[in-house]
């Protein structure tokens, strides 16, 4: 089962011949995911890969009947290239591309709305279903096919905890980033949904960090749902200092409630259990659920 | 990405915004020859410098006639700023704006705000011009008018008619406050702002709107497409090896703690920094080094961190994925090469070959303490850090 993508997803990849899109195109294919070809304006009709490459995105879901599309487009680009497989009808729209202009994402969200799409980012690692597809950036060997679902803000902290998770014998489900940014495709909530109706997924880890309610928004859903997992959280920056931004766009403290403790103390309202430090996050899912 | 008053100014009078003519002076400036051709009327002496409260700290003085705005500029040119929104040792003043000051009848306040949660364009206004208008929410939240316009449908005309009632402006200044609100707006779209706060915005006694401060911020993504805002960037605003990590697309903010920190990624360099608060340390900065972590960046990483003379302990921790760990354990072999390493170094990689390259550094000439356990290695960086 996994969530939104396994074994059977068709992906293309929007940037498909340049080199971000050519090695971690590669990289998918090694790993098993079904990729079906690429669109680089100006180069269709040849191919790439060995796959076809095409002008246009819709060009490319009606030739390979494509579900999905991994996004190495840069910034500036990037949220024309998303707009273009939301218009195509493309089910799952994943973006690496870090630095898309926060005007930008404002286009994309409401394209999103009523249409029939979701997207993944921008500025995330993308995601994985171990042992099934991957469409992102991560190394593929960490993650085992298994039953914790991982949602995340952040990328090499991700790695850090799947690390974590594997070496206890705890394989995961999918693991999701969606990216640091402030303004995003999918998030925690959206994830936690589809994780909790889920019958693979047993239990979830949810990285956040400071800046935004992303967070505590998840807290609420989490404590008003019938069906809750059990969760196990960290909250990263702690020890920011207020009003600086900590690398990701979206990692800074402005109002005083998105602090780490703000955040971590409205999950612990909802029955979620916080590790205390980033190499706790396996320990903790390991003493709740066991191997 | 923030900007000086006077440039914000530019920027509205630009876009035919009501502000009134001004100049700036340099700290390297003739005072005298910039303040000689002056009429004997009033002017505002306003320190530049990227934070608020400047009054407050004597950032900020009237003056009549060209000898008073020469001894305002003298006091103020090169003096520490401090205000409530400096640091404690204040900033030192580069740059001086002197304005003609103007008769006021009544201020305002009035800001445009990128609300990234709700997606949409605020519009902040009060009657209570030159308020902390957090403050103010507080104690009275019914004297503040707040309104969401979706940029993809625009301004409205009859959002502009509720500030206008609501903040209970005479009838004469309907047509000029529309025009000062639509300006705002359109200044604040074109440009992708996040923040645009005109306080105070104030009726003049001869009833004339006039944007007596203002305070811009700048999305920075969107700056590769705004070069004429990108260019107002002022270096002296910034810690000089948070400008030079710029260079080296390193991600680095200074603080006050003395154990450096080199991590690849924003998240796991949080993180990491919150690991060893945990245990009892203090992290000199925030250094995310990239997924790359090449020889040249992490050359470039050891510079500025042991550039502090506070650093006591240097913490490297890397998550190798697709670069493996042998490789980053090259680059930091190759980067001490370059680099005198003066403190204890403590390197935790983990990841893909990471055997490999813990022997690497634990077999290098160099006095490398390599642990791939986190809790472990962030332990024995606060350790050293005391010792």
């Amino acid at each position: 089962m996994a969530i939104l993508l396994n074994e059977d997803t068709r992906v293309i990849c929007q940037g498909f011949t340049g080199q971000q899109g050519t090695f971690h195109s590669q990289q998918a294919i090694e790993y098993g995911t079904q990729m079906v070809g690429g669109v680089t304006p100006g180069k269709g009709g040849s191919t790439h890969l060995g796959l076809p490459v095409f002008n246009t995105v819709s060009e490319a879901k009606m030739a390979t009947d494509a579900n999905a599309s991994l996004i190495f487009v840069p910034a500036m680009f990037a949220a024309d290239a998303m707009l273009e497989a939301i218009e195509a009808e493309i089910e799952l729209i994943v973006c690496i591309t870090e630095g898309v202009p926060v005007y930008d994402m404002l286009k994309v969200k409401h394209a999103l709305k009523g249409s029939r799409s979701r997207v993944v980012g921008p500025n995330c690692p993308g995601l994985i279903t171990p042992g099934a597809s991957k469409m992102g950036i991560m190394p593929g060997f960490i993650h085992h096919p298994g039953h914790v679902g991982v949602v995340s803000r952040s990328g090499t902290l991700t790695y850090e905890a799947v690390y974590q998770l594997s070496q206890l014998g705890l394989g995961q489900s999918t693991c999701v980033g969606i990216g640091g940014d402030p303004i995003k495709g999918m998030d925690f909530i959206d994830c936690l949904e589809l994780f909790f109706d889920d019958p693979q997924t047993h239990a979830v880890v949810m990285i956040g960090e400071i800046g935004g309610d992303s967070e505590v928004k998840a807290a609420e859903y989490i404590r008003y749902h019938k069906n809750a997992k059990p969760v196990v959280s960290f909250i990263a920056g702690k020890s920011a200092p207020k009003g600086r931004k900590m690398g990701h766009a979206g990692a800074i403290i402005s109002s005083g409630d998105d602090t780490a403790e703000g955040k971590m103390k409205a999950l612990k309202n909802a029955g979620v259990y916080i590790a205390e430090t980033p190499a706790l996050i396996g320990q903790t899912m390991y003493e709740l659920i066991g191997a | 990405m923030n900007i000086h008053e006077y440039q914000a100014k530019e920027l509205l009078r630009h876009y035919g915004l009501p502000v009134n003519p001004g100049y700036i002076v340099n700290l390297e400036d003739d005072i005298h020859e910039k303040t000689k051709n002056l009429e004997q009327k009033k002017y505002a002496v306003k320190a530049q410098i990227h934070a608020g409260g400047r009054g407050k700290g004597g950032g900020v003085k009237l003056a009549t006639g060209p000898q008073e705005v020469t001894q305002a500029l003298e006091s103020i040119l090169g003096m520490c700023l401090v205000t409530p929104q400096t640091p404690p040792e204040g900033k030192k003043v580069h740059k001086a704006y002197v304005e003609e000051a103007c008769a006021i009848q009544k201020e305002f306040y009035l800001s445009f705000l990128l609300d990234k949660s709700l997606e949409c364009v605020q519009i902040i206004a009060s009657a209570e011009g030159g308020v902390n208008i957090e403050e103010l929410a507080k104690q009275d939240p019914t004297k503040i008018k707040t309104l969401s316009v979706n940029p993809l449908v625009g301004l409205q005309p009859f959002q502009v008619r509720e500030l206008f009632y609501f903040l209970a402006l005479p009838k004469e200044v309907g047509k000029s406050f529309q025009a000062l609100i639509e300006g705002c707006y359109k200044v604040f779209t074109a440009k992708e702002m996040e923040l645009l706060e005109v306080n105070p915005l104030v009726l003049t006694a001869d009833n004339e709107l006039l944007v007596l401060d203002a305070k811009m911020s700048f999305e920075d993504n969107a700056l590769a497409r705004h070069k004429d805002i990108a260019a107002l960037k002022d270096p002296l605003e910034y810690e000089s090896s948070e400008v030079e990590a710029a260079q080296y697309d390193l991600n680095f903010i200074k603080l006050d703690g003395n154990i450096g920190c080199m991590v690849n990624g924003a998240g796991l360099a949080m993180s990491t920094m919150d690991i060893l608060k945990y245990y009892g340390g203090s992290p000199a900065n925030f250094l995310d080094v990239g997924g790359g972590a090449t020889a040249e960046r992490v050359t470039a990483a050891f510079r500025l961190i042991l550039a502090d003379s506070n650093v006591r302990a240097v913490f490297v921790n890397i998550f190798g994925g697709i670069i493996r760990c042998d490789l980053i354990a090259e680059g930091i072999l190759k980067a001490l090469e370059n680099v005198k390493l003066t403190v204890p170094l403590v390197v935790r990689l983990q990841g893909t070959n990471v055997e490999l390259g813990s022997k690497m550094l634990e077999e290098s000439p160099y006095d490398i303490v390599s642990i791939s356990d986190f809790s472990q290695a962030a332990k024995v960086a606060v350790e050293e850090a005391r010792k």
